[in-house]
């Protein structure tokens, strides 16, 4: 099989090579952001390191990390660098305590955005031939819209068929012939399941290969889209403070890992807990250094995920460093059905209704193919009625609230008081039950 | 004429309604009447007692989230359409029975049902203007 790439010279470059490049845009990155972005100055600062003292890539090392909340602070667009006027496009994803994350791009961003898209669906081996079914959500999670720009940069055929709605898409799969499955891994199986439901052969599809990402899948669940759809699955990362999908991308001659795209996005891993750089193909929080974003660059930021960066040589030819699937976090962060979740944010939501005592569990658990989350709230005898009805609409509403602020359904469970594991130290807030 | 009921959650588990009246039986709490409104995950177990004081204590001691409410108990003969003349009234009333449960008082031959409404006071006046026998909690107590 002869590898594809979309930009071949660079995505094949001596390291050397690449890492010159590296060099040359985090220079310049690093001057233009201390230049204008009075939070980013204040740190660099406070670190006492100048912009001239980044001489080599270890000189990174030196820069002081950017983290979730410098985003919070600086809500919505403190941290861009560039005036209104030359953002494009902006997305959010929900943030920690109701606030969410803004991130925006220049006409350029969205270039280079489409660039490294088309880049990894090269890697999955999709041509201007292909007929993209693009079921990642579009709107302000930047998963649509993000491979939706991809798609029509490698001149595919894009279907924007988004989520939802699984009987109408398996029937566009079938008329319209798609060939490249974007999908989140449950999604994807939820597909299947309806295909089996309705008698319809994935053998009979156009269906070839799946991009998988947005929530973390296991090597058991690869096999068994591999299986049910009948089609290679391959592994996109990325997230929207870094850019979006296509910061990395699994390509079709190995399982091991995804190339980062370097010449864009500077990897680092970390010790989460003392901040150091670890020794080369070691395990810790992954660290990105955004080299080319205009609207909303980033120096070190800590995405909280826990992965490794495989540096031996990939047999597809690339020489961009890979970095193994995501083991893990940080945080107490939750993904359920591609929507990140962080237990804080249920218990605002708890918090916000009178008379409910901050005593509550959520357990995950996934049901067939679904994440299911179901959130445990202790009655107190503050909302406690004896009209069934009145209970009801409580759990009514608690569900509704969630759902506004966390766009995820969950189930409330009411359960009786003292039940829940109190705080000792750390309390266990959330029990996951999937097995990645 | 409010007679004091007990309502306490139960999760939907096995034991926990042992677990309820086992508790009373200990302290020697009688139960008048008792009903359970179900639904898929949980329960709310509505208890009318001879001693609601020591009830109230010794359930929340057991970790028991309970709640009192008033409700009515109407005294009716244990015969053949002793409830339906009731109902005939609350209709005719246009009131709204939110719950109700009855129990038979087998020295006095007669039954008495417990009934919530919407409206609580223009319910004991609708009863009592067509004559029906409202308890008070001691006379329930003394059944």
């Amino acid at each position: 099989m002869t590898t594809l790439y979309w930009e071949e010279e660079i995505e094949t470059l001596p390291r050397v090579g690449l890492e010159s490049i590296q060099l040359t845009r985090l220079k310049h990155l690093v001057a233009r952001v201390y230049a204008t972005v009075a939070p980013y100055r204040a740190k660099m600062d406070a670190a006492g390191v100048r912009p001239a003292d980044i001489r080599s890539l270890a000189d990174l090392q030196k820069l002081p990390f950017t983290v979730k909340d410098d985003l919070r602070d600086n809500y919505p667009f403190g941290l861009f660098t560039v005036p209104m006027d030359q953002v494009v496009r902006v997305h959010a994803s929900s943030g920690t305590t109701g606030k969410p994350t803004v991130v925006g791009y220049t006409k350029k961003d969205i270039e280079t955005w489409a660039g490294v898209m088309a880049r990894a669906l090269t890697c999955a081996g999709a041509t201007s031939r292909d007929m993209i079914h693009n079921a990642y959500g579009y709107g302000l999670f930047t998963g649509g819209l993000g491979a939706h720009y991809g798609a029509e940069r490698l001149g595919a055929t894009v279907i924007p068929v988004s989520g939802g709605n699984t009987k109408r898409q398996i029937t566009i799969m079938q008329d319209f012939g798609s060939s490249v499955l974007l999908a989140t891994p449950s999604y994807a199986l939820n597909l299947a399941d309806a295909m089996a439901e309705l008698g319809v052969d994935p053998k009979s599809l156009s269906l070839r290969v799946g991009v998988f990402g947005a929530e973390p899948w296991s090597a058991n669940m690869r096999d068994e889209v591999e299986r049910k759809l009948n089609i290679k699955a391959v592994d996109i990362y990325g997230l929207s403070e870094v850019m979006g999908p296509g910061v990395a991308m699994q390509c079709l001659e190995t399982d091991r890992g995804m190339h980062i795209f370097e010449d864009h996005f500077l990897p680092e891993i970390i010790d989460p807990d003392t901040g150091e750089v670890l020794p080369p193909g070691e395990q810790g929080e992954l660290v990105f250094t955004t080299l080319t974003k205009e609207a909303f660059p980033l120096i070190r930021y800590r995405t909280k995920d826990i992965s490794r960066l495989i540096h031996e040589k990939c047999a597809c030819g690339r020489t961009m460093v890979r970095m193994e699937k995501i083991t893990g976090r940080t945080d107490d962060m939750l993904i359920i059905r591609g929507v990140n979740v962080f237990p804080s944010q249920v218990e605002h939501v708890l918090m916000g209704v009178e008379g409910v005592e901050p005593h509550y569990q959520i357990v995950v658990n996934r049901e067939g193919n679904m994440d299911t989350m179901a959130v445990r709230v202790e009655v107190s005898e503050a909302i406690f009625s004896d009209e069934v009805k009145n209970l009801e609409k409580l759990t009514r509403k608690i569900q509704a609230d969630i759902k506004d602020l966390l766009g995820v359904t969950c189930k409330v469970q009411l359960v009786e008081p003292r039940t829940i594991q109190r705080s000792e130290g750390k309390a266990q807030r959330v029990i996951d039950n999937r097995k990645m | 004429m409010h007679v004091e009921q007990i309502a306490v959650f139960l999760e939907n588990k096995s034991g926990r309604l042992a677990e309820i009246t086992a508790t009373l039986a200990y302290h020697g709490i009688n139960i008048r009447a008792l009903s359970v409104a179900d639904t898929a995950d949980f329960g709310i177990l509505r208890l009318i007692v001879d001693d609601v004081e020591s009830a109230k204590k010794v359930l929340k001691a057991a970790g028991f989230t309970i709640g009192i409410t008033n409700v009515i108990a109407v005294e009716v003969a244990d015969r053949s359409g002793g409830l339906a003349q009731v109902l005939m009234t609350i209709e005719k009333a246009r009131l709204n029975v939110e719950y109700m449960y009855a129990f038979v008082n087998k020295s006095r031959e007669d039954a008495v049902l417990i009934f919530r409404f919407d409206d609580m006071e223009r319910a004991i006046a609708a009863l009592q203007q067509d004559g029906f026998t409202i308890l008070s909690g001691e006379q329930v107590c003394a059944l």
